[in-house]
């Protein structure tokens, strides 16, 4: 039996029909067609399903949505703002920090809640936030230099694009 | 500016596009989340689908019985083997896997019947009514299980007992080498398997279109999460009796591959009939568990290795046995048993090899590829091999190398033909970007016990592209389409399958670069048989290479019908124009131009529709002549050397990798931004591999087939890495490119193990470095029982012919000499 919940995401508020336990993730994906929100385990073990509730990062795939009826939820679709792109978006496509692009949703999820607490994260305050977002591409070294890059911009640092920086030796 | 220097004699302009760091083509659909992935496609009335896959690791099936999942509302289709009958597998030599069991499941995971539901919710329920009465049967686990037990037949491939492949190689008068070497030592190594562990599962979507007009009755579209689409196409097609030309296979976006996804699998062919069966698209997307089980990933090997030397260090013979645990079925698995011989002899000059070299079958899941296929473990012997050499030697590890490092343009003992190689270079940076000399000159004298600190080093090579199809034809292995729009528009056609490597990137920079616009114009329509020409696929890292050249040959030719134009329209001859900044304009006064829209408008007036096909096949003068030498060639070979830097407690065993430096050999790199992405993210894969990634069984089922007991490094542990791109362009790859996604892989897990032994004197024989192998090796070490820790031994009882092979004198002397290059067709 499906029961009429109503969710706020990404500041539009829907009632939404849904099977009571059904996860925040698939209600999200399959009855919403939020699809940026992505999967890689729905075991709460890979981070792909991150999504904002509140501002804060949390697992979709271990969140039962008439839980969070009363909290503002954030997914990859609410980070623009009429057509504009969050710093961190830009910067994790300005540097690669994007390679096959499916843990990329809920880690820019999660980067965003880093720098609403960090505006200035060190690396080691990047490695531990971050430590729940699993990337099979990157080896996170890119993912580190554009959530620095969105940091310096949002910290109106840098407002055009950055320059990559990639040291070639030539013969 | 798209002429060379080789073609133009002149001096090589900076390139507008090529060599500058750019995001890729696909970059904002990915950070918006509007990339559409496999299991993102939604279509109306679909249906879903699951597989039942077997509880155990071997048995015979007696019966099975679907009527009771069949009645249960909602299902629609209930499928099993006799559904399937017919036998598929990606190599036309390994055709051993049925959609669906029949008889037998040989390990725990196989499918053995499919369900379509309507809702995902009915699956699981549906699966249990399913009655499948099994005759268990004795399961081999291990190399040394399948050895021991010919009996027990796994497989009806395998020509010995468990033996599904043995090969023996004989490459110069290796006896009369090994007599002459001042010294000998053998050593025995295990690599353990590893799963490629994308973070998008396995997902597809069917969908069959019933036309009753067609003899065929329909068409089929199926939407999977593929590295090799035009694979997954001829499988199809071979399995459901439905003609190539009715069938059409869509990669979308891809969430890493890494070897995974090269494989045609059962899922795919299901959901297909399901589809076919039903008349509504099915959706079939594997869980988690299921990625572990379907597998393909690194073979476990166990290597003998025996090499001479004279005594200052000049390897002179080399006799290496490798033992593969291939699992349960064949997938790559011949191409694997070969490749962990092929390339020994690309990285170090080797006067005499001897190569042996057996696949066995196992109740495991099936291995196949995984990045760095089949050479990645015999990497890691070798390079610790040799390390242990010069150690025996009294001569430095780095020198030892840098004495016996490959020259450019020569042609190896078994026949593979070398080009550029900038091997010397990744050496020496390497060596002055860790501070491995300063680091070694002051070791110990900082540790803080029970840290011990240690550096180590490997180097390595890779293919860019096999330099045969996995069917052999004289067909290209590449093809690009490119069409010009009256409107200024491009779009480029290319089978090639960007699986987060950036090959549709690659395609739109050289494009660019060639007709002188913004990459960001172009559209691109990849992966799709239907709309695609084709490309074999994304393995053995060749697209770069091989999509690459095909690209620049198209549009090389369109470049040239433009300039035909242009040249008349501005009274400029053609061989003075240049195309730049989205216009064609004289080079010696670039005040003289004419807008590319233009330009395309005055060709189309003259020419007709612009369409233009690029392909690319390998050389043919690239191997020897003997049975097997399809393996290991390849157009061009890249080069990477990795240090690594390590802390070892010697409390806890816990090893911390600091950094890695890696310097590869690209080439050029197209795109530096990408190429470095891929060096990285190799590092970190080998990384993984080399300390905690492991596929582990317990009574016939995979341990810990989750991503939070299959141990994945976090931010937290993976090392800082630092990338050091070496350019000396190659003369047969697009813009003198080679590969990057890797090679740089294989040097990590050598230089992290030799590294251990640096730190902490004891070698541990055996992959992952787990604290326990750590701690096990210095209680052998400080009782006195030994130097470390090393595999069991397995016997070498090689039952195959010996195929011996000498290169001709001249084709060693006449290094410089290259194949026929079937690109650039009509270049300016």
């Amino acid at each position: 039996m499906r029961e009429l919940i109503t969710l706020h995401v990404n500041g539009e508020r829907h009632e939404v029909a849904v099977l009571l336990h059904h996860t925040l993730l698939e209600v999200l994906r399959e009855d919403m067609g939020l699809i940026g929100t992505k999967h890689g385990c729905e075991l709460g073990e890979c981070g792909a399903c991150t999504v904002l509730l509140d501002g804060v990062p949390v697992l979709s795939c271990l969140t039962l949505p008439v839980e969070v009826q009363e909290n503002e939820i954030t997914t990859i679709e609410g980070l623009e703002e009429h057509g504009k792109l969050h710093p961190l978006q830009e910067t994790f496509a300005e540097l690669g920090a994007a390679q096959c692009g499916y843990c990329t949703p809920g880690i820019l999820l999660s980067g965003v809640a880093l720098l609403q607490t960090h505006p200035h994260p060190t690396r080691e305050q990047m490695k531990d936030f971050l430590a729940g977002n699993l990337c099979r591409c990157t080896g996170y070294t890119k993912i580190y230099a554009a959530v620095d890059a969105a940091a310096q911009r949002m910290a109106g640092g840098d407002p055009a694009n950055v320059h990559p920086q990639v040291e070639v030796a030539h013969e | 500016m798209n002429k060379l220097q080789a073609e133009s004699g002149k001096t090589v302009q900076a390139y507008n596009v090529i060599g500058t760091p750019r995001p890729k083509v696909d970059a904002y659909a990915k950070v918006t989340g509007r990339a559409l992935y496999a299991d993102d496609i939604h279509l109306p009335r679909m249906l879903y689908g699951k597989l039942l896959r077997s509880p155990h690791a071997h048995a015979r099936i007696l019966s099975i019985d679907t009527r009771r999942a069949a009645e249960l509302p909602g299902v629609l289709a209930v499928l099993t083997g006799a559904d399937l009958p017919q036998k598929f597998g990606i190599l036309p030599s390994s055709q051993d896997e049925h959609a669906l069991a029949i008889d037998k499941v040989r390990y725990v995971g196989d499918p053995v019947a499919a369900v379509a539901a309507l809702d995902p919710d009915i699956l699981d329920e549906a699966c249990k009514l399913i009655d499948v009465e099994y005759e268990v049967l004795p399961a081999l686990m291990s190399i040394d299980e399948a050895l021991a037990h010919p009996e027990v037949k796994i497989n009806d491939e395998a020509r010995i007992g468990n033996i599904h492949k043995a090969v023996s190689y004989e490459f110069g008068e290796i006896d009369a080498a090994f007599a002459a070497a001042d010294y000998i030592r053998e050593d025995w190594f295990y690599y353990e398997g590893n799963n490629h562990a994308p973070l998008e599962t396995h997902a597809c979507v069917a969908q069959w279109e019933p036309n009753p007009s067609d003899p065929v009755g329909g068409k089929l579209t199926l939407w999977s999460s593929t590295q090799t689409p035009h694979y997954v196409h001829r499988e199809l097609s071979k399995v459901l009796g439905v003609p190539q030309s009715h069938i059409r296979v869509i990669a979308p976006h891809v969430g890493g591959g890494f070897g995974g996804k090269s494989d045609p699998f059962s899922h795919e062919i299901c959901a297909c009939e399901l589809s076919r069966r039903t008349g509504r698209p099915v959706k079939i997307t594997c869980t988690r568990e299921e990625v572990f089980l379907i597998h393909r990933g690194r073979h476990p090997v166990k290597m003998w290795i025996k090499t001479g030397v004279r005594r200052d260090g000049t390897l002179l013979a080399m006799h290496f046995r490798s033992f593969l645990d291939g699992g349960a079925y064949g997938s790559y698995g011949l191409a694997s048993t070969y490749y962990t011989g092929a390339l020994q002899t690309v990285t170090y000059k080797l006067p005499c090899y001897k190569f042996e070299g057996m696949r066995l079958f196992t109740n495991k899941p099936p291995c196949g590829p995984k990045r760095g296929h089949g050479t990645t473990q015999p990497r890691y012997a070798l390079e610790v091999h040799l390390d242990k050499l010069a150690h025996d030697l009294n001569i430095d590890p780095v020198e030892l190398r840098r004495h016996n490092l490959i020259e450019p343009n020569t042609r190896t003992v078994n026949g593979l033909r070398v080009t550029s190689c900038a091997l010397d270079e990744c050496l020496a940076q390497a060596i002055e970007r860790s501070g491995w000399n300063a680091f070694q000159a002051r070791k110990n004298a900082t540790d803080a016990p029970p840290l011990r600190r240690g550096m180590g080093i490997a180097a390595s090579s890779y293919i860019c592209g096999a330099g045969k199809p996995i069917y052999w034809n004289n067909l290209p292995h590449s093809a690009v389409q490119i069409r010009l729009d009256r409107g200024g528009g491009v779009t480029v056609y290319c089978g090639a399958t960007d699986i987060g490597q950036g090959s549709t990137s690659v395609l739109a920079a050289i494009a660019a670069e060639v007709l002188g616009i913004q990459p960001e114009r172009i559209h691109l329509e990849t992966a799709d048989t239907t709309l695609t020409p084709v490309d074999l696929g994304s393995y053995s890292s060749r697209v770069t290479f091989m999509a690459g050249n095909a690209a620049l040959a198209a549009a090389h030719k369109l470049q040239q019908q433009l300039f035909a134009v242009v040249a008349e329209h501005l009274h400029v001859p053609a061989e003075r124009l240049h195309a730049a900044n989205d216009g064609i304009y004289d080079e010696d006064d670039p005040g003289i131009m004419l807008p590319f829209a233009q330009a395309v408008q005055l060709a189309e007036a003259r020419f007709g529709a612009l369409v233009a096909a690029g392909s690319y096949t390998p050389p043919e003068d690239i191997h020897g002549d003997y049975k097997g030498a399809g393996v290991g060639p390849s157009p061009a070979y890249s080069y990477s050397v990795c240090v690594a830097q390590v802390a070892v407690d010697e409390e806890t065993g816990e090893i911390t990798v600091e950094k890695l430096w890696l310097a590869h050999d690209v080439g050029l790199a197209l795109n530096p931004l990408l190429v470095a992405g891929q060096v990285e993210g190799g590092a970190y894969m080998g990384y993984g591999e080399a300390v905690m990634e492991q596929q582990v069984f317990r009574k016939g089922r995979h341990k810990i087939p989750s991503l939070l007991d299959y141990k994945l490094a976090t931010t937290i542990d993976t090392p800082e890495i630092e990338t050091i791109l070496i350019e000396i362009p190659d003369r047969e790859g697009p813009f003198g490119g080679k590969e990057a996604g890797q090679g740089p892989l294989n040097p990590v897990i050598p230089a992290i193990a030799n590294a251990v032994y640096n730190a902490i004197g004891v070698r541990i024989d055996e992959v992952p470095i787990t604290p326990d192998k750590v701690l096990k090796a210095l209680k052998t070490l400080s009782q006195g029982k030994g130097t470390g820790l090393q595999p069991t031994h397995s016997p070498s009882p090689w039952p195959t012919r010996l195929i011996t092979w000498q290169p001709e004198e001249d084709l060693v002397a006449d290094g410089q000499r290259t194949g026929p290059v079937s690109v650039r067709g009509g270049e300016s």
